[in-house]
């Protein structure tokens, strides 16, 4: 019996709210970190003390928000319990793998080298610490890995087999896990976004004091830094996020058309919809600004290849969903008693078109005696919500190029040793620091929503996964979840305005701003 | 394949097992100093002693909780989606209270206010203290039994409320995990503290260890005097076989059963007793050391009586006793347990070499004069 809808609608919903808002203080993490590890390696190397107040002023900054990121993943963790009971227990020996040797092998080396980086300064030798920041730092990024392992098998289903007696998945190739080229790629592009979140952070609090005109050698040495690394990684993260297109492409044709809002298959090589107005009803767009052979060239890569529209593709999901119910009667029949042979060869061949029987579950529970307009439903459930996919996705690529040109600027002036007195760009640079958190959220909402109906790509739908709670349960921890929140959210910022404003002088050195100015 | 499935299913048990007692050695003495924060430290500096004695190795030790979740996650997935939704209302009160911690713990001194400053001791001893409560009251009722079914789909339902938790048994297995708890935290701040500090935590640590002796001691009688278990009557030999062919009976002192077939298991409950009084004795002799030694006996012991007097059951069902979990029919593939295990045979002893090398180099005794010297790099 699959849980009501409102059931599954406040599931989503608390799982969109806590992992969005956990996804506020990763990508600081993930990029802030490697920040630290140049920042006390040019320490180690050069033995000038700015460079490890840099480090210590960063790592505070750091501290504040690694807290959140710490308070914030536990959620996580129990969240796929707690709410996704059945979903947890069908692909368990599966996606729990990762997990757990994300909690082994990335946490507990992130969150052990973290006490040394804070409190080892005069407890270990100069070498030590450096290192123990690079464990902290690589920690980090294999927590990212791991996550994107398991949320790519989500996407992208390999090296697993469906097992009738137990009614779940079961792993049967640790490598094509691993090697799943859509998680592959979409961790390169992940880490890659959180080193320009951590990057443009730090360029646009060093454009502050830049502006201020206080604690300079700290600030330009900062900006240098953050402007190197930031235009490689944003850089890697464009790059990356065109390979990506081109997973999308392959493994997950509705998750494309959606984002590009192509409702026909247009002849190749096709326009592309630079603003259009979808219309996911009549499954058509209201309104589209047509690129001629654009898509063509930026997805395909190619002037030959079509990209699917949705329409032919429900058409073709239409077909899957009646094979689905040809497999889910098989199950019954090898459930019900000892299978045959021939029983078994025929659930075989119908069984990768499972899923697509289960999506009838939400309109009857036999999903065997499903009709035609049941059937049709389904089919018209089998694609995502178009709307959100096209302008999510273009917020996150106008957000992308923005912040390109913005490290191009700040490269170049710097180069040209301008920027210190063009304050128009420092101001720019300060008021950018928003937009990598934009994108990265608008980035899983591509992801995540992208895949929609499913929450295991072609296997089990969302509304399948949840746990059988009550409307009153999931009340009671959405509410609770929103009062903490936004509670620490107030505080976080409170705190990390106060000691980005502080710069420098908070580390008590005596050497900074404020404090000279107290002396005098 | 190195071992069969079977071999592969107890081997994973004794890791779980053995990932819960790390947590409760090492995240134990976090959550009892956290408890004792208030009432031992009274001033702002010697509260800042407690947090700073373990400010550099809370987070690391809190991985085990992560990585335990992930573990059962991907070794027993219908564990982790019956326990996690099933206590739905007692896993948000764990994980609120957990949010506490890193908070407290980083912001407490970032701000200058008094006020501010007590909150967060409050709130730090609220974050330590109901997660030490409520782990051992969810034990305490995955003994008794907990009332779960599953449908033909094997999704499960959980049909009882968050009230029938605190049931006495609950609580008082809740007792028995707090009082080790704190008892643990108060023999850590033997070894780390000096002053008045150390002089409360030998009263704590005595009051601890005794009130750990007698919960725990109680919880054995209770059990003996008839406290209903369950018995494994049918296991089917298939290993493919389909999750409930199993048939299970409950059985008055059924939690001792094990100990009359394998007489060895009886050292568990040893271990915690002698744990106790070691932990007791040290302390009217004044060896801080030894009483820590005490207090991980206690831990190691309660941990192996748990094990050992549910094995083989995970979470029996006291409402449809033959849809209980176990070991047996709870596992994951063969596939998965044994390519994590591989995993953990190389991991978890790198984990214990760094772990120590960061205890080592942090391992220090910490005073208000350490506060007053270096406040400003400090929690």
């Amino acid at each position: 019996m699959v849980a009501s809808p409102a059931v599954v609608e406040l599931s989503r919903l608390q799982f969109a709210v806590t992992a969005l808002y956990h996804f506020l203080f990763v990508p600081l993490t993930l990029g802030l970190s490697w920040l630290l590890v140049i920042m006390e390696a040019c320490y180690v190397i050069t033995d000038k003390p700015i460079y490890k107040d840099m480090t210590r002023f960063w790592g505070k900054l750091f501290g504040i928000n690694f807290a959140m990121g710490v308070v914030t993943g536990l959620t996580l963790e129990f969240q796929f319990g707690q709410n996704w009971a059945y979903f947890s227990q069908y692909i368990g020996n599966i996606f729990g793998v990762p997990l757990a040797v994300e909690g082994m092998v990335a946490f507990m080396l992130e969150s052990t080298f973290i006490g040394i980086f804070f409190f080892g300064w005069d407890k270990v030798g100069k070498v030590q610490h450096l290192f123990s920041t690079f464990f902290l730092a690589i920690g980090s990024s294999l927590s990212a890995l791991v996550i994107l392992v398991a949320n790519g098998w989500m996407q992208n289903p390999v090296g697993a087999t469906f097992n009738y007696h137990t009614l779940r998945m079961d792993l049967n190739s640790w490598s094509q896990l691993w090697l799943n080229s859509d998680a592959q790629v979409r961790f390169v592009h992940t880490i890659a976004a959180g080193y320009v979140t951590g990057s443009l952070f730090v360029l646009g609090i060093s454009a502050f004091y830049l502006l201020r005109g206080r604690d300079l050698a700290f600030a330009k040495r900062s900006f240098v830094i953050a402007a190197g690394f930031g235009l490689a990684a944003t850089l890697s993260v464009i790059y990356l996020g065109d390979a990506n297109g081109v997973e999308v492409a392959t493994h997950q044709k509705a998750k494309l058309a959606a984002m590009e809002a192509e409702w026909n298959t247009a002849p190749a090589p096709a326009p592309w919809n630079l603003i259009a107005w979808p219309n996911q009803a009549k499954q058509k767009n209201d309104f589209s600004l047509q690129l001629p052979w654009a898509m063509g060239v930026l997805i395909t890569h190619s002037l030959d290849t079509q990209v699917e529209g949705l329409n032919p593709i429900m058409a073709h999901n239409k077909l899957r969903i009646k094979r689905g119910m040809r497999a889910y009667d098989l199950l019954q029949k090898l459930r019900a008693g000892d299978p045959s042979p021939q029983l078994l060869a025929e659930f075989k061949k119908y069984q990768p078109d499972l899923g697509y029987g289960l999506l009838l579950k939400r309109y009857t529970e036999k999903v065997t005696d499903a009709t035609p307009a049941q059937i049709n439903m389904a089919t018209k459930d089998s694609i995502p919500n178009v709307q959100i996919l096209f302008w999510t996705f273009r917020i996150m690529v106008a957000c992308g190029f923005f912040i390109l040109w913005i490290f191009i600027l700040a490269n170049v002036f710097w180069l040209r040793d301008t920027v210190w007195n063009k304050r128009w760009f420092l101001r720019l640079t300060l008021y950018s620091i928003p937009l990598p958190w934009i994108a990265a959220e608008m980035g899983w909402t591509v992801a995540e929503v992208g895949r929609q109906p499913w929450v295991v790509n072609g296997i089990l739908p969302t509304f399948m996964g949840t746990s059988s709670v009550s409307t009153s349960q999931l009340h009671l921890s959405l509410a609770g979840f929103i009062i903490f929140y936004t509670g620490l959210f107030f505080v976080e910022m409170f705190l990390m305005f106060k000691y980005a404003r502080l710069g420098p002088s908070s580390l008590h050195t005596g050497k900074y701003h404020f404090e000279t100015i107290a002396h005098k | 394949m190195l071992f069969t499935y079977v071999t592969y299913k107890i081997i994973w048990w004794a890791l779980v097992g053995g990932v819960l007692t790390l947590y409760a050695w090492t995240a134990g003495f976090d959550l009892g100093i956290g408890a004792l924060l208030p009432f031992i430290a009274r001033k702002n500096d010697e509260r800042r002693v407690l947090i700073n004695v373990i400010g550099p190795t809370w987070d690391g030790n809190q991985v085990w909780l992560v990585f335990g979740g992930g573990a059962i996650f991907a070794v027993w997935p219908a564990v982790y989606a019956t326990v996690f939704s099933g206590f739905y209302e007692a896993m948000l009160l764990v994980l609120w209270s957990l949010f506490l911690r890193p908070i407290g713990f980083e912001y407490r001194a970032k701000i200058q206010n008094a006020i501010w400053q007590k909150t967060w001791d409050w709130a730090l001893f609220v974050g330590s203290a109901i997660p030490a409560i409520v782990l051992g009251v969810a034990f305490g009722n995955l003994m008794r039994g907990v009332p779960i079914h599953f449908d033909d789909t094997y999704r499960s339902f959980y049909d009882g409320t968050f009230w029938q938790l605190l049931n006495p048994f609950g609580l008082l297995c809740g007792l028995v995990s707090f009082s080790m708890f704190v008892a643990h935290g108060a023999n850590l701040l033997l070894m780390r503290t000096d002053g008045i500090i150390k002089q409360r935590c030998w009263k704590a640590s005595r009051a601890f260890s005794i009130l750990f002796m007698l919960c725990f001691a109680t919880a054995g009688v209770w059990i003996a005097c008839g406290f209903m278990g369950y018995k494994l009557v049918y296991l089917p030999t298939h290993p493919q076989a389909d999750m409930f062919k199993t048939i299970v009976h409950t059985v008055p002192s059924g939690l001792l059963a094990n100990y009359s077939v394998y007489h060895w298991m009886v050292i568990a409950p040893m271990l915690g007793f002698a744990g106790g009084l070691l932990s007791l004795c040290a302390g009217f002799v004044r060896k801080a050391v030894a009483s820590f030694i005490g207090s991980m006996l206690m831990i190691l012991g309660a941990v192996l009586t748990f094990g050992f007097s549910m094995f083989p059951f995970i979470v029996p069902s006291i409402t449809n006793p033959n849809q209980s979990l176990t070991l047996w029919n709870a596992a994951s593939g063969v596939y998965s347990l044994s390519v994590l295990f591989w995993v953990a045979i190389f991991v978890l002893p790198t984990i214990g070499l760094y772990t120590l090398w960061v205890y080592a180099k942090m391992w220090d005794i910490i005073s208000s004069e350490t506060i007053a010297e270096q406040g400003h790099e400090l929690y």
